[in-house]
Order: structure tokens, then C-alpha cells, then sequence
């Protein structure tokens, strides 16, 4: 086999610019996806990343119904006590659970005293909400009192940047919250400005925070209520599953009617960029599909050629007694020996780019995000199976001419001229 | 006792809707270690006969048997097993593979087609490169080599596997009277070393006479054999 091989390479560097210039163009190929896939890749999970620790959280779950009219948030598709209860209980006996936080969503007037706006708040039980969006914090400027751990306090609020630029609020400085709770009653509460939080994208990324305890006031709660359980998992990558288990859990709990009590949705279904995300991974696709292309149209090409160019040779081969499996086998360890040169430089220097790029970081703006960091990577599985697929191809490329090659008849063969 | 047996073959080509005759009815028998040329002009028929008695063709009628195997009934794979264990092959051009040096050249029938061990093969390629006078110029490339020293080469592939048979046509077509000549003497020293039987086609007189068994062919047909002892000719030398 070795010497099929050296063979082989031989046969290839017989005609050295054509060999170097297919290899350079599967290599490109190779480096474009490689490229490609570290740095949409780690694009999508930095965003991923902004959009679970910081604000939306990796699974939500809530009360049935409440996330096809999330928008008008409404009040009364609460969870009462009873319902976060067995939420509670499901998610404390799931393993790979590792911490959830209870949420009341609502929306309010804002004054200075001077002008009003309305404002999307999120109540949080702070120390439940750093567990599971530890990034949270990292969006927001405190005062003085203020921390990342501690995040807000009873009597405090964070509002927004853009709103509070444009009411002229600072740290420190007292609001009053005026909102309607389910009843229709009205109540207003003086809060103190603890800190602005940046705009992200996604639906609950211009929100501002008050403590879970100030909105059960505000919204004079009789009992205790929640508008969502947010949930973070022990493993990001064990998303689809955990989920599939919760929902398969939650399932079991109906209301009066006997219709599911709760819903339950991952990141996915909640944030707009899902949708690009799934575009990254469809481009993504797309590259490999070109990259395929090239390396089967310039593999097929060459051994074309090189059958072409050598029928003499493949006549003398079957003279001397080469059956035709061992000529079909010569030449497509030549297209495969083609594909495994290039995709090996194709790597090397598609990881030293990679390693490039980390070095010289590259910071980029994405929405109202600015700033933003990327460190591409890719994973050795994408590697193994990229090489593969080069090879594969590689292989399918040379098909068809090693086979007419081995199907050459040897007195016409010797005779070509 | 006979190696190849040939009983009555015929081969005609179409050409277009016509059938052209390259052999007619042609029966002989050549013995073991025989030093046998078919001779003639062009056309005569003499590289089609090589190509039947090498199973590169197939005759349109007859029968043709070599070392005790018909090969006119064996499939495309069967023939080149056959032509691997049974026959080597000495062209014109050479036909040497361009990438490979002379051992390597020499050491691809073992590889491709014996499947011989490394050490095994050493022995071998280095045992006829030594025996064709080429051992300086094992490590060289075709390109390096003159013809004679490539028709060299090409004999000592045609050897390596110890074949029965080794079919050479025109052997010397592309060489000087003088290394033609030397070519010829050292097939024929190599059938006296390794007992094989030696056919090959010319039609350069003066290589004809170094021949032992003559057939001389025109229009497809032979008209006249001749058989010279060999110390006859050892003598005439």
C-alpha cells in the first residue's frame, strides 16, 4: 500500500504546476469553510451567549399561553403559588438543572416628575437571576451603593440606557413607577435610579429591573405571583434534551379544563436571533456545498487529464499483468492522495489563521452592540468530518476515471498514440 | 515439450463494414526455452500473433494454449492474472513508467501484481538488474538512461517475475544495429540463466539470425519456418 502510494504521489508531481494549482484551489476551499465556520461560529455563540447569561435565559417556562400574547404582557396569565411550586419540583429533580429564577413581567408609567413614558420592567429575585443569567449584570453601570452581585435592591431600579439619556435621569435620582395591576386598580411607587443597563437585542433587551418584592407591591399581589421561570442547565449543549425531558414533565399538570398548565420554550423560540443563527448555519452549509464542488469539478478534472495522458502507460500496466481492480485502485489513490495533501495544508493553515485571529482580536457592532469581541474556534470533530468529506470526495472524483482506466483494453491502450 | 500451442487461428479487424485479415489459419507449436522470432514486413501479422500468444487479443477462430491454460477463453481479469504469472512483456518504446528508477521500474511487477515481501523483492529486482548489466544505474530515471540501457531495464522487468514466456515485440526497432545486437545476445543469455522461452518480432534481418526458431509471416500467414541449433549459431557468431 505504501508503494501504491509513493506511486501515486510520484504520478501526481509528474506534472507539478497543475497538481499544485488543483491542491491550492481545494486548500482555498478548504481554509474559506474552516474560516468561515471558526468565525460565524463563534459569532453565533457569543451572541447566544449575550442573549441566555444576560437577559433571556436558556429555558423559560410559563403559564399556558402567556408567550403567543407576551407582547401586551398580560397579568393574568400569572403563575400563582401552587403552579411554581411543581415547576419548582420538576426542575429540582432534573439533574442537569442548575439553577432558576422566578420572574414578574410588567409594564409601567415612568416619571421625573417632570416627563412620563411607559417602560418594560422585569421584576428578579436578584441572587436567583445571577445564577441564571450570570452576565446580567456585566450590561449594567451602578452608583455608589450598586454591584454586579448584588444587582438591585428593594425600592431601587435600572433603567435603560437610551431612556434614561432621553428623561435625563441619573444614579441616584428618584422616579415614580405608576402601574395597572390585573384588576385595573392603579398604584404608584418612588423608586431610586441604581443603575443603567445597555440595550440588547432580543425581546427582553430593553427592559428595565426593580425587585421581584417592589412588583408584587406595585401591583398589589394578594398572594404571590410570577409571570415566568427562568432556567439555566449545568451543560448548554444538553439543551434540546433537558428540554425535551421538562416538557415531557410538565405535560402532566392540566388546569380545570384538562388542558396543559404550563408551556415551556428554550432561547430558540423566544429570541429573533434563532433566525439568524439558523441563516448562519444555512450560509455555513452553502460554503461547504461550494467547497465540495471544488474539489470534486478540479479531483475530477485532473484524473481526467491524467487518464487522458497516460493510456500508453495504463496499456503497458494491464500488459504486464495489473488487473484492472489494481490500475482502478492506483488511480484513485492518486485523487484521494490529492485531497489528503490539500486538506492537510488546508488545516494547517486554516488553524493558523484561526490562531491569527485570536491574536489580532477582532471587535465588531451587531445591533445597538458595540464592541463586541469574537474568538473563532473550531471544534476537531468539524475538522475530522470536513477532512472526511474532502476525502470522500476526493475518492468519488477519481471514480469514474480510474474506472475507464481499468476498463481500457490493453492491445488498443499500447497502441494509442 | 511445447509451451504454446497454436491451432489454427484466424484474426480479422473490422474496419468500418469491412472485415480485414491480420492472420489466416495459422498452427505451430513452440517449445520450452525456445529463442524464437517472427519476422516480416509491415502488416505481416507478427505483432498481432505476440498480442494473441500474450492474451492482450482474441483470435476470431482457433485455439491457442499456453503453458497448458487456453487463454483465448479467459475474461479481461483472468488474462491479466494470467499475463502476471505466466508472461513478461518487452515493448518497442520500452515503456518504462516515467516516475520510477530502473529498481523501481523492475520492482513494480513484484508490488503490483507477485505481491512479493520487501526483502524478497530486494533480492530479486537487484538479482536480474545485476544479471541485464544495470546495477550502476538502478537509482536513475528513464530520462537518464539511453534506449539500450532502457530496453535493459525493460528485460529485467520482463525476468523479476520469472516468467515461463516473455513476449518482445520489435525489441530493437528503436535502437542501433550495435545495442540492438547486444539487446538480442542478452535475451538470449537471459534465456540460458533463467530457462525461459523467448518470442519476439522484427524484422531487421541481421537480429533475425540471432534467433534459434524463425516464422516468417506475410499477409497473415506463415510461409516459411527455419530452426538453427543454437551451437550453429554460437559458432557463426
Amino acid at each position: 500500500m505504501i508503494r501504491i502510494f509513493k506511486i501515486a504521489v510520484r504520478n501526481l508531481m509528474r506534472y507539478k504546476r497543475r497538481t499544485l494549482l488543483t491542491s491550492l484551489l481545494i486548500t482555498l476551499g478548504v481554509l474559506m469553510v474552516i474560516l468561515f465556520s471558526a468565525l460565524s461560529g463563534s459569532f453565533k455563540a457569543m451572541m447566544i451567549g449575550q442573549i441566555t447569561d444576560a437577559n433571556l435565559s436558556q429555558i423559560q417556562i410559563h403559564k399556558k399561553g402567556y408567550v403567543s400574547s407576551m407582547d401586551s404582557i398580560p397579568l393574568n396569565l400569572n403563575l400563582d403559588r401552587k403552579g411554581y411550586a411543581k415547576i419548582e419540583d420538576v426542575l429540582k429533580r432534573h439533574p442537569a438543572v442548575d439553577a432558576w429564577a422566578p420572574r414578574i413581567k410588567l409594564g409601567a408609567m415612568l416619571s421625573n416628575y417632570s416627563e412620563t413614558t411607559n417602560i418594560r420592567l422585569n421584576a428578579i429575585d436578584p441572587e436567583k437571576e445571577v445564577k441564571v443569567c450570570p452576565a446580567v449584570g456585566d450590561r449594567m453601570t451602578f452608583g455608589k451603593k450598586g454591584s454586579r452581585e448584588k444587582l438591585i435592591g428593594p425600592g431601587e431600579i435600572i433603567i435603560p440606557d437610551k431612556l434614561a439619556k432621553g428623561m435625563k435621569i441619573r444614579l441616584g435620582d428618584t422616579v415614580v413607577l405608576v402601574a395597572t395591576n390585573k384588576d385595573g386598580s392603579v398604584n404608584g411607587l418612588n423608586f431610586t435610579m441604581a443603575g443603567i443597563i445597555e440595550v440588547v437585542v432580543g425581546p427582553q433587551g430593553k427592559e428595565g429591573y426593580i425587585h421581584i418584592e417592589d412588583a408584587r407591591v406595585l401591583l398589589r399581589m394578594e398572594k404571590p405571583e410570577i409571570t415566568e421561570v427562568a432556567v439555566r442547565l449545568k451543560d448548554f449543549d444538553m439543551l434540546e434534551p433537558v428540554y425535551a425531558d421538562l416538557k415531557s414533565a410538565l405535560a402532566d399538570f392540566k388546569n380545570k379544563k384538562g388542558k396543559p398548565a404550563f408551556e415551556i420554550h428554550t432561547w430558540e423560540k423566544l429570541s429573533p436571533f434563532y433566525n439568524i443563527a439558523r441563516m448562519i448555519d444555512l450560509m455555513s452549509v452553502s460554503m461547504k456545498l461550494i467547497m465540495v464542488s471544488i474539489v470534486l469539478i478540479s479531483i475530477l478534472n485532473v484524473m481526467i487529464m491524467s487518464v487522458y495522458e497516460r493510456v500508453r502507460e495504463i496499456g503497458t500496466m494491464s500488459a504486464i499483468g495489473t488487473t484492472p481492480g489494481k490500475i482502478m485502485a492506483l488511480f484513485l489513490t492518486e485523487g484521494f492522495t490529492l485531497g489528503l495533501i490539500s486538506i492537510a495544508a488546508g488545516n494547517i493553515i486554516g488553524l493558523s489563521g484561526i490562531l491569527l485571529l485570536n491574536i489580532y482580536k477582532i471587535r465588531f457592532s451587531f445591533g445597538k452592540m458595540d464592541n463586541l469581541l469574537l474568538a473563532p474556534s473550531v471544534s476537531l470533530s468539524e475538522l475530522f468530518w470536513l477532512s472526511v468529506v474532502v476525502l470522500i470526495v476526493s475518492v468519488l472524483a477519481s471514480l469514474q476515471p480510474a474506472y475507464k482506466a481499468s476498463r481500457m483494453e490493453p492491445v488498443d491502450a499500447l497502441g494509442h498514440v | 515439450m511445447a509451451l504454446v500451442e497454436i491451432d489454427n487461428i484466424s484474426k480479422n479487424y473490422q474496419m468500418g463494414e469491412v472485415q480485414v485479415p491480420a492472420l489466416k489459419q495459422i498452427t505451430l507449436s513452440i517449445d520450452e526455452a525456445a529463442f524464437v522470432s517472427f519476422v516480416g514486413p509491415s502488416g505481416s501479422g507478427k505483432t498481432t500473433i505476440l498480442n494473441l500468444i500474450g492474451c492482450l487479443d482474441k483470435p476470431t477462430e482457433g485455439k491457442i494454449v499456453v503453458d497448458g491454460k487456453q487463454v483465448n477463453t479467459l475474461d479481461r481479469k483472468q488474462s491479466a492474472v494470467f499475463r502476471g504469472s505466466v508472461l513478461g512483456y518487452i515493448f518497442q518504446a520500452f515503456n518504462l513508467f516515467p516516475v520510477l528508477t530502473a529498481y523501481e521500474n523492475v520492482e513494480y511487477p513484484l508490488v503490483m501484481i507477485k505481491n512479493e515481501l520487501a526483502l524478497k523483492r530486494k533480492e530479486q529486482v537487484l538479482e536480474v538488474l545485476e544479471a541485464v548489466g544495470m546495477i550502476e544505474q538502478k537509482d536513475k530515471r528513464p530520462d537518464q538512461l539511453s534506449g539500450g540501457q532502457k530496453q535493459r531495464v525493460a528485460v529485467a522487468r520482463a525476468l523479476v517475475t520469472r516468467p515461463k514466456l516473455v513476449l518482445a515485440d520489435e525489441p530493437t526497432a528503436n535502437l542501433d544495429r550495435k545495442t540492438a545486437i547486444n539487446v538480442i545476445r542478452l535475451m538470449h543469455d537471459m534465456r540460458d540463466k533463467f530457462n525461459t522461452t523467448f518470442i519476439f518480432s522484427t524484422h531487421d534481418a541481421g537480429i533475425m539470425a540471432e534467433a534459434e526458431v524463425i516464422h516468417t509471416l506475410e499477409d497473415g500467414r506463415i510461409i516459411q519456418s527455419k530452426q538453427y541449433p543454437s551451437s550453429v549459431q554460437e559458432g557463426e557468431k
